[in-house]
């Protein structure tokens, strides 16, 4: 058993399998096996053998009909190293002398056995080499069962663990079949754990060294809430995590609300609930968790691991959708947020040394009007509902709301020259996340017809901390009070301009948090759906004179831990019953 | 038991790489005797692909075939006529 500490991602607890995803080259982990172990190293060497080879029969039949039987001659060597006894022994005695794992066993030998042919200065040779490690990674492949369509066949729920989840990577996992996340690098807002928030699914990040200690397929608990993962763990502890689980639903189903409850605090106050999307799949979770509408609809994924652009058809239609299928709601969309850690797989976005200070969002927009024009077309189309609303992310100042306005209405026009049908009217939003444009807002506000503040990134250029890099991940903190004055000042100047103010970052799922946005004056609160149920009924159970009182008090405190101590308390003296389990969620 | 030890000078076009290599294997392996291979003070398994390989065989080289057991000589037979004939 082998206890990781990482940072907290995304509550809840997972119990089971692990599944390992990597790049192509594999990292092997190393483990020390026991006397009682031997054997059951060497058996899955075996039974890995035998698979690879049926695997090359296959692939030599396959070769032998379509290109003829010397061809397939080719594949007489590798199934030779499949029965190599030098090899296999050589495997062997570094498992029984060395006492480690068959993988890493397995890997060291080919390695010396090729490097010893690299080293002949004959081309031949060289080439016998790349069979034996093409045969090598086969058999590795059959160990540490890491075939990438295998995900899409297995019956059992698994745990993702990898080094780093990238957005293409997550687009096309298969959800439904996703039980926990543990990564090696990440911070709590890093992609994996807003998409593991979104989706509801328990995950640790920053494990550091995670991929070297897991084999695929062995047990493993993830603890989302303490950032704590157990690899290999021993019965009596899986037994406790699954005592802890059964606690955690029993809470869920305390603080079950009824969905179509409007959010309506003790003396009146109507707040907006809504849900921050990413995919297609999420919709069905909207209706489910009870959201009124879409406070953040984020578009990368149309974007994202493919070759070609989207067309502006697909675009539409994807946007569309969603118009759709949540009328009457609302839809924020917010126009494409790539670079940062989301990258287009496309040669086009350079490499960057630091990303989110770069080329991204809407600075990458303006620069490439061909592109953004064609999501504009498309988001204008699909607003003939009159639900939709649009959104421009990494505003940093007024200069570029104009910018980003005046193409619009350039795409108005075409329009209406082509005698397409839009919302003439639709409203235009500014993202808050940038310091400068926090400091602007008055201005900024002007010029729009609402704010979303998103904290995420609003909270790492403030306070200078990389979100993705767990040796500083601790100095993130949302209640900074820096953070907070800043919140404030947005509200109040979108207060001014007669327009409302929404959030669409993390904090707004967050309960103490919630309580204390309210009382700053916040319109909307915009989270992943699984929060939703839990601000909901804290909402139904304050007052919002309350929410005021706290909010003006702790504005003027000097440390995010004495804020959240001060909320805790506060809320822990205004619920009664059962509603105090909220604090625990 | 039988035991033979002769030195040969090996012809075949690509020495022993690849399918060389793995045909001199599969006729090692179809006798119960034990083969190995001398190239240069390195013995190796001559049953083993990836022993055979890393003793870079290429032609014109020579070395030293060492065949024990008791079908030691049928075997000898049939290694050294692979290994002298040019027939890849």
């Amino acid at each position: 058993m082998l206890k990781l500490k990482g940072i907290a991602a995304s509550q809840g607890i997972a119990i089971g399998r692990a599944y390992c995803l990597g790049e192509d080259e594999f990292s092997i982990p190393k483990r020390k096996i026991s006397y009682e172990e031997i054997s059951r190293e060497i058996y899955r060497m075996e039974e890995a053998l035998i698979d690879t080879r049926k695997e090359i029969v296959t692939i030599q039949d396959k070769i032998s009909k379509e290109l003829g039987f010397s061809e397939a001659k080719i594949f007489e060597a590798h199934l030779l190293v499949l029965e190599d006894r030098v090899l296999i022994e050589d495997v062997i005695k570094q498992i029984k002398s060395k006492k480690v794992n068959v993988e890493f066993a397995f890997s060291r030998s080919i390695k010396k056995y090729t490097d010893a042919l690299l080293n002949f200065d004959d081309e031949y040779l060289k080439e016998r080499a790349i069979d034996i490690k093409d045969i090598g990674k086969r058999v590795l492949r059959k160990l540490l069962k890491r075939d990438t369509d295998r995900i899409y066949n297995i019956k059992e729920k698994v745990i993702i663990v990898t080094h780093d989840l990238s957005p293409a990577d997550t687009a096309v996992l298969p959800k439904d079949k996703i039980i926990g996340f543990a990564t090696d690098i990440g911070g709590s807002t890093s992609h994996t754990a807003i998409i593991a928030r979104t989706l509801g699914i328990p995950a640790v990040v920053g494990l550091d060294v995670l991929t070297k200690h897991t084999v695929c397929n062995e047990m493993l608990i993830v603890d989302g809430s303490e950032g704590v993962v157990v690899v290999r763990p021993l019965e009596r502890t899986i037994k406790s995590y699954q005592k802890k689980l059964e606690q955690i639903r029993k809470i869920e189903e305390a603080i079950h609300v009824p969905r179509a409850f409007k959010p309506k605090t003790v003396d009146g106050k109507e707040v907006i609930v809504s849900a921050n999307i990413e995919l297609p799949e999420e919709l069905p979770l909207i209706k489910h968790f009870g959201a009124e509408g879409v406070g953040l609809y984020r578009t990368e994924y149309i974007f994202l691991g493919r070759n070609k652009l989207p067309s502006e058809e697909e675009q539409f239609k994807a946007y569309f959708n969603v118009a759709k299928t949540l009328k009457p709601s609302s839809v924020i969309i917010r126009t494409m947020d790539v670079g940062g850690d989301k990258f287009l797989s496309r040669p086009e976005m350079p490499h960057e040394f630091t990303p989110f200070l770069g080329w991204r969002a809407i600075r990458f927009c303006l620069a490439r009007p061909d592109i953004f024009k064609v999501q504009l077309r498309a988001i204008l189309r699909a607003s003939v509902e009159k639900n939709i609303q649009i959104m421009f992310p990494m505003i940093s100042g007024i200069s570029e709301l104009r910018e980003a306005k005046r193409l619009l209405d350039e795409c108005r026009g075409e329009l209406k020259k082509e005698g397409r049908y839009f919302d003439n009217d639709i409203k235009i939003g500014v993202m808050i996340e940038v310091p400068s444009a926090a400091l602007t807002a008055d201005a900024l506000a002007k010029e729009c017809d609402f704010f979303s503040i998103g904290t995420n990134d609003l909270i790492q250029y403030s306070l200078a901390v990389d979100r993705a890099n767990e040796k500083v991940a601790y100095l993130y903190e949302p209640a900074h009070p820096a953070v907070l004055r800043l919140i404030k000042d947005v509200i109040s100047s979108a207060h001014k301009n007669n327009i409302w103010v929404g959030m669409c970052g993390e904090m707004a799922g967050e309960i103490i948090f919630a309580f204390l946005l309210l009382g700053l004056g916040l319109d909307e609160l915009s989270m992943p759906p699984p929060r939703i149920p839990k601000i909901k009924e804290l909402i139904r159970k304050i007052r919002l004179s309350d929410a005021k009182d706290a909010a003006s008090k702790v504005i003027d405190f000097s440390t995010s831990a004495e804020i959240e101590r001060y909320l805790q308390d506060y809320l822990r003296n205004i619920l009664k019953g059962d509603s105090r389990q909220l604090l625990g969620a | 038991m039988d035991k033979v030890e002769q030195e040969i000078v090996v012809n075949n076009i690509h020495g022993l790489h690849a399918r060389p290599a793995a045909l001199f294997v599969q006729i090692a392996n179809k006798f119960d005797s034990a083969v190995q291979l001398e190239k240069d003070g390195d013995i190796v398994d001559g049953k083993s692909i990836i022993a055979v390989l890393s003793l870079g065989v290429t032609k014109g080289t020579r070395i030293k075939l060492m065949l024990e057991g008791d079908d030691a000589n049928e075997a000898f037979m049939e290694l050294r006529k692979f290994l002298e004939e040019n027939n890849a």
